[in-house]
Parts: structure tokens; sequence; C-alpha cells
């Protein structure tokens, strides 16, 4: 099925901003589901709110378009209810760290099987270019008009250590090891989370004279490595793309299953 | 018959709402009885006050706490001292001889028995302190048959605590017996 | 005696009720006086091959229970005050989405973390308008396990009949209290299942169109048809629109749907109310206090009645004042500062003879409470 045949084309051209990264993501999505051959029936996109949420609304899947921050909590009740569909969760930093973010490591600590695609911005878009918790120490934003002073998350880190089996980064300048990490974590038995730094240039990289989406996206390539590369052994400052984490664990549904047969006595 | 008002007391851990409970179901499941069952809850698990409210009639009951008890059962002497004025004059106030140690300055009629005594001796166990109660009360009110609590013990306990709590159950309603000769 | 008589809590009651109504999906997060329901729903459900989470907070927990209806499942989570109140934005979603849902509430003393362990009934208001934006809700309640039983059956067939979020808002009391109940056979109660579409695959199902009876068809997550579901307004397709015109159509739809619909949804009990000169109006543990006077008034010949609400939202209006047409006074019998009464006093025709009897002081009111008010009422003196 061509990638097209994936897509609500009534609604395009999308509303996100000229040069945003988020239709990278968006493109990318659809060549990996394109490539794993998914039913469109068997897949349900759940999204928050924000720039990122809206991603959902141009897929050809079951579509939920949530609540700030709620997007996981919905997506859990879908896949433990009819474990057969694939379930995946775009979310913006704001939706997935800050409002959304005890929900996050809750269904990483459960390692229900769905896909959490971080959509990195480090903005506020859509309210127009407040700091998120993942706009980093020293930044610009509409409420950090002084500087930011606040630390930012490391998702990776984060995901890791709330018990997210598959955890990777990537960026929209890496367009094809986008397409093939989504992929690997649509496959993946358990929690996976998949950071990709999305470049926003009208609301980030304005205030923070990152330039236009040329230059934000040439920042990803020269201000990224793959992990254990040469290139991150000689600029141990810049940050790392990759798989980091994946392992099998048991997973909840299946576990599920287990508790239903102990029940019953059987 | 007489709307039978039982309030429970004593501390957390004793097991008073334990019996409440049994006597109460037994009174609705086996005797054709209406019973509700009430108790009031602290925060802590284990320690603080006890309270429980078991009504048994054989009408409707609507409103379901207990606030003049035909029966009180204080099983610590701080239970005792908050609860004894509110019992009806001329009821049952019954006391553990071991664990309430002050007189009685109400109307009421006194049943103090050794049931921690008793099942320490006899038994053991101070855990089946509260069917030791139960054993009294049922001898004591005729609200359900021995036999009724007798099968809810065995429906509703591990199969390895039935031979305990039913010896208990005997007890106290033979100490009941010697007490009103 | 037979195992369908049970002696048991009312929790457990409303567990067993939702799992006789079909519930399979429950998920909650603990609190006092609701937990035992989530207990009792991680023994039952997976027995019946449902599924029970227990959630991260409350917020979480109303979120995963609308994401599964979706799936076409009937679906319940249970709280209390302050757990209710994180719900509000959930419930919101789900009266704008439009998905069944039943929310039980066991009510304690408030407001913030209040009185947890003892009784109340401040959350009528927050049922009613909790969630921002208009809408309309339905909520019900009871006084006694039978009624426990039956409206939690019936708060899931208001759910998927006018696909709405229900609220059965019970209270520490009743939720609490143990007393005698048959649990009915299978059949004995009606059950409304879940209206799917007959929309076949391959044409075009929209899944906000209510049909000429007001209904709206669902599609189950995961079948054929594949469609939008959003918060913000939206089409009939349920994709996001800002057209007025739309916009209107829909809050009329989502409020007119239940508004047009309230005496299908009327449940009440009347108890001596032909005669009645003076008559209680009460709902929850209340109402078993306003029965007991009333039962033990009527022995001395005294012409009292009783009006037991069991739906409070939309408020029985009709009810109320056909019932109060002809008694001397109204006395409104809740464990609040009035919320019932003013509804009371809105619905009837002389809103000065409607008197509130009420106690905030976590403990249940007692009908020498009720009585010393019908005393002062008629100017004798407590």
């Amino acid at each position: 099925m061509p990638a097209r045949d994936y897509i609500r084309e009534r609604f395009f051209p999308h509303m996100w901003c000229p040069g945003c990264g988020h239709g990278i993501v968006l493109n990318a999505l659809l060549r990996a589901v394109e490539a794993l051959g998914l039913d469109k029936k068997n897949i349900v996109m759940v999204s928050g709110i924000g720039c990122s949420a809206r991603i959902s609304g141009y897929v050809d899947f079951h579509s939920m378009h949530t609540l700030h921050g709620r997007a996981l909590a919905f997506a859990t009740g879908i896949k433990i209810s009819k474990p057969s569909l694939n379930v995946i969760v775009p979310m913006g930093d704001g939706d997935a760290m800050a409002i959304g973010g005890n929900h996050f490591i809750h269904a990483a600590r459960r390692n229900i099987e769905m896909t959490a695609i971080v959509m990195n911005n480090r903005i506020y878009g859509m309210t127009g270019g407040q700091s998120s918790p993942l706009s980093g120490y020293g930044t610009m934003g509409t409420t950090a008009p002084y500087g930011n002073i606040d630390h930012g998350f490391n998702t990776v880190d984060l995901a890791s250590s709330a018990g997210a089996t598959f955890v990777a980064r990537t960026t929209t300048y890496h367009a094809r090891e986008l397409a093939d990490f989504i992929q690997q974590a649509i496959s993946h038995q358990g929690f996976s989370v998949l950071e990709v730094l999305s470049q926003c240039p009208t609301q980030f990289g304005r205030r923070n004279k990152a330039g236009d989406a040329p230059e934000m996206l040439e920042s990803y390539r020269t201000g990224t490595a793959r992990i254990d590369s040469k290139k991150k052994r000689e600029n141990p400052d810049l940050i790392e793309r990759g798989i980091f984490v994946q392992k099998e664990l048991p997973e909840y549904c299946r576990e599920y299953e287990r508790i239903i047969s102990k029940a019953r006595g059987e | 018959m007489e709307k039978c008002r039982f309030l429970f007391s004593g501390s957390g851990g004793q097991g008073v709402i334990t019996s409440a409970i049994l006597l109460a179901e037994a009174a609705a499941r086996y005797e054709g009885l209406n019973a509700v069952q009430s108790q009031s809850y602290g925060a802590a698990a284990r320690g603080g006050a006890a309270r429980s409210d078991v009504i048994i009639w054989d009408q409707p009951i609507y409103f379901p706490k207990v606030l003049q008890p035909n029966i009180l059962i204080c099983l610590t002497q701080e239970a005792f001292d908050t609860y004894q004025t509110t019992i009806r004059p001329g009821g049952y106030l019954v006391t553990d001889a071991d664990l309430v140690k002050k007189p009685a300055f109400v109307d009421a009629q006194r049943v103090e028995l050794p049931f921690h005594q008793s099942v320490m001796e006899q038994i053991g166990k101070p855990v089946v302190l509260n069917i030791c109660l139960l054993g009294t009360l049922v001898e004591l009110t005729g609200l359900v048959r021995i036999e009724s609590v007798k099968e809810l013990i065995r429906e509703r306990f591990d199969p390895s605590f039935h031979d305990i709590n039913l010896q208990a159950l005997d007890l106290g309603a033979q100490l009941l017996k010697a007490h009103k000769k | 005696m037979s195992d369908a008589v049970k002696f048991i809590q009312g929790n457990v009651v409303c567990a067993e009720a939702a799992v006789y109504a079909g519930v399979r999906m429950f998920a909650g997060y603990p609190i006092t006086p609701s937990t035992e329901i989530a207990e009792h729903m991680s023994v039952r459900l997976p027995r019946v091959g449902g599924k029970f989470l227990q959630m991260e907070d409350e917020i979480s927990s109303l979120c995963a229970v609308i994401g599964a209806s979706l799936t076409g499942h009937k679906t319940m989570t249970a709280t209390s005050g302050p757990g209710f109140s994180l719900m509000q934005e959930a419930l919101g979603y789900a009266v704008m989405t439009e998905i069944p849902c039943v929310i039980v509430n066991v009510m304690r003393g408030g407001p913030s973390t209040g009185l947890p362990t003892h009784v109340g009934q401040g959350d009528v208001m927050q049922a009613r308008y909790g969630a921002h934006g208009d809408h309309a809700i339905i909520a019900v309640t009871a006084s006694n396990h039978a009624d426990i039983f039956r409206m939690t059956v019936e708060a899931f067939n208001f759910a998927e009949t006018y696909r709405t979020p229900v609220i059965l808002l019970l209270d520490e009391v009743i939720g609490h209290l143990r007393e005698k109940i048959r649990i009915p056979e299978p059949g004995e109660i009606p059950l409304v299942g879940r209206l799917r579409t007959a929309v076949a695959h391959g044409v075009d199902y929209h899944p906000y169109l209510p049909r000429e009876d007001g209904r709206l068809p669902m599609s189950d997550f995961g079948d054929v048809h594949r469609y939008n579901v959003t918060g913000l307004y939206h089409d009939m397709w349920g994709f996001p629109t800002e057209k007025p015109e739309v916009v209107y159509g829909l809050i009329r739809h989502l409020v007119d749907k239940i508004d047009h619909n309230s005496e299908k949804m009327t449940r009440f009990r009347k108890y001596h109310t032909k005669d009645a000169e003076t008559l209680f109006i009460s709902y929850g543990a209340a109402a078993r206090s306003a029965l007991h006077l009333v039962e033990n008034r009527r022995k001395r010949g005294e012409r009292i009645g009783l009006l037991e609400l069991n739906t409070l939202w939309p408020f029985p209006a009709d009810i109320v004042r056909e019932t109060s047409r002809n008694v001397n006074f109204v006395l409104v019998v809740e464990m609040n500062m009035g919320q019932i009464t003013r509804e009371v006093k809105l619905a009837v025709e002389n809103p000065r003879k409607v008197y509130l009897a009420n106690r905030v002081d976590g403990e249940l009111i007692t009908p020498t409470d009720i009585q010393n008010i019908v005393r002062l009422i008629q100017g004798r003196g407590v």
C-alpha cells in the first residue's frame, strides 16, 4: 500500500509552520508503517495537545486527539482492552515531560506494548513559544525572557530508568534513521520510546538565534553522533543518537492474560 | 421481636469488627432476619479505637447507626470509658475481666467474663478472643443459632483455623452458661 | 440459604452490579472510602475475562476508562472527592466525545481532603457543574443495597443509551455498610448493550451524526470504520471545526439529548406521600434516616411522607413539584449546605415552604436531628 493511502488527504496541506520538523516525523512514520505492512484498521494513534498532537488528524488510522499530557493514559486503556491493536502515541516535549510526565514514567514502568514518539522541539509552539522541560538551561522563551534557569530532562535517561524496554533517539535531519527507528519501535514487544529532535524555527529558532529550518537541521547533523562512534568519542559534548535500550521483559497485556488464567483457576 | 442494637468496641487488631460482621451475617443469611453492620474507620490499620455497630431485627432497618445499644461490648478500658454512658437502661454490658477493670456506674446488666484468660488457658492463641466473645453473644441473645455461626466460620476462614475458632466459639457459649449459674 | 443472598458492603454491591451490567474494564486509584470497589474489581474482572488496571492517579484512571470504552467495552472507575476533582477534565472530554462510561464517587466529607473516613454529600453540585463549559450530565444515587445494585446497572444503561459518562454518587455510609442483598438473576434487570453502527465496510460512517431518535451508533476502535475522536468542537466525522453553526449544533445536541429525555431517566421512590402534609425529600444515606423517621411517625398517625430521589441529574423537577403540591412544607434532608435544597426551591410552586435539614460534621444525620428541625418549622421548639 503506497504511503499516501495512510493519510487523510483532504486535510492537507497540514497546519504546521513552514520549516517545522513535525512533517518529517509524519513522513517517516508513514514509511515505517508501510514497510511493516500494517493494516490501517489495526492501528490506533492517540495524541495529546499541542503542535505534535495534530499529527493524529492526518493519518487514516483510528485516531484519538485527547487532553494535554494524557495521551498515554487513554492509550493504555485502549491497548489493555484490545491488545491486538498497534498503539502509537506521538507527543510533544511539554505534553510528554511536563503535564504528562507521570503518565510517561508509569507507562514505561508497566512495559505495556505501545510506541511513544516524543517530538522534541524544546518549546511550547502552539501557545506561542513558552519554555518547556526540554528547553534547556540558558534558552530563551516567552516565559523565560531573561534566560531559562530550569534544567532540562534527558528523555532517554528518564525513559530508561523508568523501565522502557526500547529507548532510542534521533533527529529530523536523519530521516532514514528516523523511519528505521519508528519501525523498530512499533515492532518492539514492550513499551518503546523514541525521542525525535524536531526543529521549531518559528518559536524556538527565532528566539534562540538558532537560525531557520536549514540551519537547525544542519545543527542536528553537526551536533549529534551515533552511540559509540568515533565522532562522539572525539566530541563528548555531542548529543547521542541510536538505540540506547532494547531488551525483553514481560509485556503488560501478556502478563494480564496470565492473571486471567490464574483468576479462572486454569 | 425487639430491635437489637449492638455496639462493639475495643482496639484495632482485637477482631471486634470481625465478630460484629459474623454475628450480623449469620442473622441475615441463616436466620432470615434483617441486619446491618457498619464500623468507624481511623487512619491507623492497627491499634487505635475500633468500633462497629450492628442492628438485628425482623423488620426493615433504615437508620443504620447505633446511638444507644441494648448490648454494649467493651474490650478495652478506654472503650468502656468512652461508651458506657450510651447504653440503654437495663441493657447488657459485656466486658472482659482482664481488660476492663473499672466498675460501671450505669444501669446495665454487667456480663463480665474472663474471655482473655480462658482463651489463653484453654486454646493458647489470643487471636480467637473475638470468636470466644461471639460465642457468648450467641448464647446471650439467642438471635442466631450457634450452628449458623459455625457454618459461617467454615465458609469464611482458612481450614487450618477452623478448629481453634470453633473451639473458641463453644468456649464463649460455656462461659456465659457458667456465668448465668 | 441461597448463594444469591449476600451480606456485603455497598461498595462491593456496586462492583458486583457493574459486573452484572457487563463491565469489562475498570481503572482506578486507591482512595477512601471507595477503595473496596477497586479491590473487588481486581478479583472479579479477570474471572470474567475483563481487565483491571491500577493507574498512577485518578486523572489517568478516567482517561484509560474512556480509551477502553472506545474499543467496545463497558468501563468504569470509582473514586472519592479529591479523585473526583482530578477527573473533571477527562469527564468533560467524555461528555464532548460522547463516550459511555460510569464514574462512581463514594462521597466523603469535603472540601479538600476533608474527612476521608466520614460521610458527606457535598459533591452533588460538582457532579453537575464540575467539568468546565456548558454541558448536561446524568448522576444517580441510592440509599440501600438493592438500589445500589439497580442504580449501578441503570448507570450503565443510561451511559450506553445516551452515549455519555454517568456519575454514580454513593456515600461513605452506604459504601461501607453491610446489609443483606439478593443478587438478581441474569436477565432480571434489562441491560442496554453498545449500539453499534450497521453501516457496512466501505460506506461512509458518521460517528457524530445522530439518528432520528438522537442516538449515535458507535464503531469500535479496531473495527473497519476509522474515524477521529477529539475534545475540540467537531463535525459529524469527528474532525475539529470552528464553524459557528456546527459548534452550535453540537452543544445543543449534547445538552438536549439529556434534557429532552430527563423523564426517561427519572428514578425515585415514594413512601407515604399520597396524603402527606409534611414531605421529606432526600437521597443516599440521609434518606435512610428520613425514612426511619417517616415510618416511626406514621405509626403515630402523623401525615408524613418521603420522596427519595435516585436520579439527581437531570433534576427531576416535575416529580418534586407534583409530590410537594399539597404539602404544608418540604424538608430536604441532605448532608451538605443545601445543594439539592436549591434545586427543590426552583422546582416547587412556593419556594418559601422548602426547608433544609442537614448535617455537615461527618456524622450521619439522625432521625432525631430531622425531628428537631420539623418541630422548629412547626413552631413547637426542640
